[in-house]
């Protein structure tokens, strides 16, 4: 992996008549988890899918800017909130999409590696469909490890599994992506203030930045400056719709 | 035995027990409307005549088959390589649809003759379309989810139409060929009646201009046997071998 970028995301969109965000600023900190919290709706998704390089049904009137002033292309790792895995393929053929899909060869034992990590080694011949709704996005997961890239976009990666498959998720996304520049899009303040080092709540149009917590993260979930954070937080969403 | 199965036997006797009661009630001619002993009888005294006659268009279905699904992948997959190809040959495909195939068998007939090539040229032509379409139609609708996984993956164009897009489609390729299964009988017959020496289609004629309407009966069914177990096997073929297809 090279080294991990900061990036800052300048700008305005509309979406028809309708202004998702004006005079934006967005720093997403070089080797760090930064959040970007807000309802539904609010152009979060819109946002992370600028920086991801996809198309998006709103118009962007601004720039992406790295501090070291090159493309994104080709640096991100992305994970969404379905896991995208392809029914057909054997969860080890799915964790190496991307090297397949660009017609690179790629070293098996740092396959097996990753799929180790994420706990699948039993399951490494099977199809997706044998698995369950946590094992799926552990696969998503390890497809996302094994690009290797210094940015991770992370869509609501979460938001689909119940509360113990959650909370072990983000627990072993935040080891194994630890040191590399995260920007991840969630509805769920308990979600950010546990993984992210920065917190930005999008809403009306408007981005507010949170006081940040001291490091380490993930935090243990019954942190009690995280908890009031995250209580902190809920109420300014509530306050603002 | 699945219940479909068992109630599609249970409408086929009830309607021959239909069939023999409106015989025997009305005492219609034997040569107009035969009983279902008569074609039973027939079919056995000739059952090496229409053995004969079902391979001739089994080969012509199975040929028509292999060649029209094939053409129809072909077709699909070029369009989606190449838009110039697309907008050319799609209106010109489409329009080709509203012109009967039926119409064309006494064409074809006279170009490529009375031999098997006319029959399975029919085959394929009655299939092309139905095949290009659903598989066209499946390769349009990859998940939108893919494409984008895809496009932060800098996939190449053609490794992401065979390792995402074709297989995605699978499940609309394969409602195709189901349909394929059923219209290519159809189109190998409707040539044999135009000009042949040989297949079902050809031993229906030959029986009904010679008053052997037990025996046209008899091949006619063999015809719809025929079909149904080609369907069948198709069917069950897909539902064996293409389980990992289906979308969850």
């Amino acid at each position: 992996m090279t080294r991990s970028p900061e990036i800052l995301l300048k700008g305005c969109a509309h979406l028809g008549e309708k202004t998702l965000f004006k005079h934006l600023e967005l720093q997403v900190k070089a080797g760090e988890w930064t959040a970007l919290l807000g309802p539904s709706g609010s152009g979060k998704s819109t946002l992370l899918r600028l920086i991801a390089g996809l198309a998006t049904a709103a118009e962007f009137d601004g720039q992406i800017q790295t501090d070291d002033q090159q493309s994104l292309i080709g640096r991100i790792g992305y994970m969404a909130q379905q896991d995208l895995l392809l029914e057909w393929a054997k969860i080890s053929d799915n964790v190496t999409l991307g090297s397949r899909l660009r017609g690179e060869i790629w070293p098996s034992e740092r396959r097996d590696k990753i799929i180790e990590a994420v706990g699948l080694s039993d399951k490494a011949d099977k199809l997706p469909s044998e698995l369950s709704g946590g094992q799926r996005q552990r696969v998503a997961l390890a497809r996302t490890l094994l690009e290797d890239k210094p940015v991770i976009l992370l869509d609501e990666p979460f938001s689909a599994l119940d509360a113990r498959t959650r909370a072990d998720m983000q627990d072993l996304a935040a080891s194994q992506l630890a040191g590399r520049t995260v920007l991840l899009v969630t509805h769920d303040p308990g979600e950010a203030v546990r993984l992210c080092r920065n917190i930005y709540l999008l809403q009306n149009e408007k981005l507010v930045k949170a006081t940040p917590l001291a490091p380490p993260f993930p935090k243990p979930l019954d942190d009690s400056k995280a908890l009031a954070l995250q209580a902190k937080l809920l109420m300014q969403i509530r306050a603002g719709a | 035995m699945n219940s479909a199965f068992r109630s599609g036997i249970a409408a086929m006797l009830g309607l021959i027990i239909l069939w023999q009661i409106v015989v025997t009630l009305t005492g219609v001619p034997r040569f107009i409307l035969p009983s279902p002993y008569l074609v039973l009888v027939s079919f056995i005294e000739n059952r090496g005549l229409i053995f004969e006659h079902t391979l001739v268009t089994l080969t012509e279905v199975i040929l028509g088959l292999f060649i029209g699904i094939a053409l129809g992948m072909i077709t699909a997959l070029q369009f989606e390589i190449s838009p110039t190809a697309k907008f050319f040959l799609k209106p010109v495909l489409i329009f080709s649809q509203a012109i009967p195939v039926f119409a064309l068998a006494p064409v074809l007939t006279l170009w490529l003759g009375y031999g098997m090539i006319s029959k399975v040229t029919m085959a394929v032509l009655i299939i092309y379309f139905p095949v290009t379409s659903a598989f066209h139609d499946g390769l349009t609708r990859t998940p939108p989810g893919l494409i984008d996984l895809a496009k932060v993956m800098q996939a190449k164009p053609l490794r992401f139409l065979f390792l995402i897009k074709l297989p995605a489609a699978v499940p609309n390729l394969l409602s195709g060929i189901r349909l394929a299964a059923v219209y290519a009988p159809i189109g190998a017959v409707i040539g044999e009646w135009v000009g042949s020496s040989q297949g079902l289609g050809y031993l229906m004629l030959l029986a009904n201009g010679r008053v052997k309407t037990d025996l046209m009966f008899a091949a006619l069914f063999t015809l719809g046997f025929m079909s149904m177990s080609l369907y069948g096997l198709i069917t069950v073929w897909i539902k064996l071998s293409f389980k990992r297809f289906e979308t969850h």
